[in-house]
């Protein structure tokens, strides 16, 4: 079991102009088996609110707390808070020349597990994650993320997560950029990795189209830092109905 | 002598032609005789990034001696290795005019030359290795070497430089028409090694080289390397790779004279430094002169700062005396570890420590594979391993800025 408690957090960035406060008090529970979708316009934190749980240095919080099963995640590093089980998708991931993706691969397995993947089965578990997502396993001896197309960057981190198998999975905007088809083979994934066992899943998103493929057990509203309304599925079809902007007023 | 509209054309392009030659601020003209080569003050353009103290007065007047520097030559099938005296014809074939003193000195004291012939036609199937070792810097070496690929041969030839010298040379590397031809300039120096090299690069009709500088060690190494042109359709790729620890100056300077059509140059040279004191200097110079139409080049150096206390000076440049060209460009940058990728890395579990590893030997890793040489990959992976127990992996906690 594995529940992800956030509570009041603030988070604020160095600017030019000195720090300027971006999450203004989140609180959040993710218990096991549950997925909770963070719904909110852009520039609204979301991203900051990802960045903040998987240790991003950019980000400092100034205040409350995040733990996972008890354990204060904020006093870990960035690789402790992964190999305690969390796992971030990024919105943009990142590339990373000269370095090939099974090594990148196998090297965060291995810390991951704290052992070295069997060399055998490794291969074939690799090569079947990628036929999953439907990612020629051309890309493995391709340097990470590099001259990804968008969709492709995506199906890479649907990867990473069905083979690394965290706890917790944070999801950044996974479907944005992403056509029909592609949008269906992640949140397939999506689906894969929840069933695998009782995982708790966060998923960031701008539209309602994804939940049409992975369901939510709760939706947040998330307005100027922090949460706003929240729900059950049903809130999911209300804010497609009429957008964000009785929101956005109200935070004014 | 009745002077036709053709032939005042034609001596205007041959003086013009000859201006060219001289005219080009990236290229000062050469000269054999020593004392046309003044005393380097380090005000000079050429010399300000030197650090002259450390050069043991191989620009001014230090004495060269004999006996401090072997050559030992492991020389593929059918290529031919030799040595030959000082006045061989072949000395200059590749139209080498030392460009400063130290190498008009080199010129004019190597007692002997080493010759690397690689026969018409013969493709040669394995490595020729020169290893050349120093026994001590108490005294200063003045060398020759050339190296000939005759019409339509290919061959690989590594010149591997160990030990501890005060070493000046001057190095000819001719590509006949057709032929390809790998060298490759590896130094591997002991700390207290000082390296001045000038080598030069004739490149023929359709002819390729891919001239390849690996400098890892040594108190203080200069290359100056330049390449011209034979005829059109030649095309070179200087590639370099080089690792400046604390106290090193690793300073590679490169000249491509686009003296020929439809030629081609690609330079790619990549540093990594590490401690107080570490410098690199990376300076990339193109010219593409008026006869040089349909040419493409590009030029790029990529510096990563490890540590605190180095500095990497880089500066490309190019002149283009004619538009009618294919392409030209050129990159150069300096930085520290990309926080993003560090993050990503670290992100799916990877220790600080264990992705600055990956992430350094990723910065190098397109190079060595392009640089190609099986028998150097190995040595080359390896030695940016031990250059990062050095300070990324030996440092639990390096500073984030
Ligand atoms: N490094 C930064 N410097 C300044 N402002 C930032 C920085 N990162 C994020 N912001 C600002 O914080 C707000 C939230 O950004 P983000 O978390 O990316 O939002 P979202 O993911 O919801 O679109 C935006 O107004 C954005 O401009
Ligand atoms: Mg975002």
């Amino acid at each position: 079991m594995a529940t992800l408690e956030i509570k009041d957090l603030q988070v604020s960035v160095d600017t030019e102009d000195g720090p300027k406060e971006i999450l203004k008090g989140v609180n959040l529970t993710i218990k096991d088996g549950e997925t909770h979708a963070i719904m909110g316009p852009n520039g609204s934190g979301k991203s900051t609110l990802a960045y903040s749980i998987a240790g991003h240095p950019r980000y400092n919080v100034t205040g409350g707390s995040v733990t996972l099963d008890g354990v204060d995640v904020l006093a870990m590093t960035v690789d402790e808070r992964a190999r305690a089980g969390l796992f971030l998708a990024m919105q943009y991931p990142v590339e990373v020349p000269g370095v090939s993706v099974s090594n990148f691969l196998r090297t965060a397995k291995t810390a991951i597990d704290g052992e070295a993947p069997k060399l055998r089965t490794w291969v074939k578990d690799v090569n079947a994650a990628m036929d999953r997502v439907k990612m020629d396993t051309a890309f493995a001896s391709r340097n990470v993320n590099e001259g990804f197309s968008g969709g492709e960057k995506k199906r890479h981190e649907i990867v990473q997560l069905e083979l690394l198998n965290p706890k917790v999975a944070v999801l950044d905007e996974t479907d944005s950029g992403l056509d029909v088809d592609a949008l269906k083979i992640v949140s397939e994934g999506v689906n894969r990795f929840k069933e695998s066992g009782d995982k708790g899943v966060l998923l960031i998103t701008h539209y309602t189209r994804i939940l049409r493929y992975i369901k939510p057990d709760f939706v947040h509203v998330f307005v100027n830092g922090k949460v706003a309304d929240q729900g059950g599925p049903e809130l999911a079809d209300e804010l497609e109905a009429n957008g964000y902007d009785k929101y956005v007023a109200l935070a004014r | 002598m009745t002077i036709t509209k053709e032939s005042v054309a034609s001596m205007l392009e041959s003086a013009d032609e000859k201006r060219d030659r001289v005219d080009s601020h990236l290229h000062p003209q050469g000269s054999f005789d020593v004392a046309d080569h003044e005393v380097p003050t380090g005000r000079e353009e050429v010399w300000r990034f030197t650090p002259l103290k450390r050069l043991h007065g191989l620009h001014q007047d230090a004495a060269f001696s004999t006996g401090n520097v072997k050559v030992d030559v492991d020389a593929a099938d059918g290529v031919i290795v030799e040595q030959v005296a000082a006045d061989s014809a072949l000395r200059g074939s590749s139209g080498l005019v030392p460009l400063d003193r130290i190498s008009a000195r080199a010129w004019a004291a190597a007692p002997d030359a080493t010759v690397v012939r690689i026969p018409t036609e013969h493709v040669a199937a394995t490595a020729t290795v020169l290893t050349i070792t120093g026994s001590g810097t108490a005294a200063a070496t003045a060398a020759h070497t050339v190296i000939v690929a005759e019409k339509f041969s290919s061959a690989t030839v590594v010149l591997r430089f160990e030990g501890s010298a005060v070493l000046a040379d001057n190095i000819e590397i001719v590509v006949q028409d057709g032929a390809n031809l790998t060298v490759v300039s590896m130094q591997d120096w002991a700390d207290d090694a000082v390296h001045l090299s000038s080598q030069h690069a004739l490149i023929g009709r359709d002819a390729n080289l891919k001239h390849v500088a690996v400098t890892f060690g040594g108190d203080l190494v200069r290359h100056d390397t330049t390449a011209e042109y034979a005829g059109p359709g030649g095309s070179v790729e200087m590639l370099g790779m080089y690792f400046a620890d604390e106290g090193q100056h690793i300073e590679h300077r490169l000249f491509v004279d686009h003296t020929a059509p439809k030629t081609k140059s690609n330079v790619v040279y990549k540093g990594a430094l590490q401690g107080e004191g570490a410098h690199a200097v990376w300076i990339g110079n193109v010219l593409i002169r008026k006869v040089a139409e349909g040419i493409e080049t590009y030029e790029e150096n990529r510096n990563l700062v490890l540590t605190d206390g180095c500095r990497a000076d880089s500066v490309p440049n190019l002149e283009i005396e004619t538009g009618e060209i294919e392409g030209a460009g050129h990159a150069s940058a300096v930085g520290r570890f990309d926080d993003e990728q560090l993050f990503y890395l670290r992100s799916r579990g990877i220790e600080e420590s264990e992705a600055r590893r990956l992430v350094v030997h990723g910065f190098f890793n397109d190079l060595i594979r392009k640089i190609g040489v099986p028998e150097l990959e190995a040595k080359m992976t390896e030695t940016v391993e031990l250059e990062l127990a050095k300070n990324v992996l030996a440092v639990p906690n390096v500073k984030h800025d």
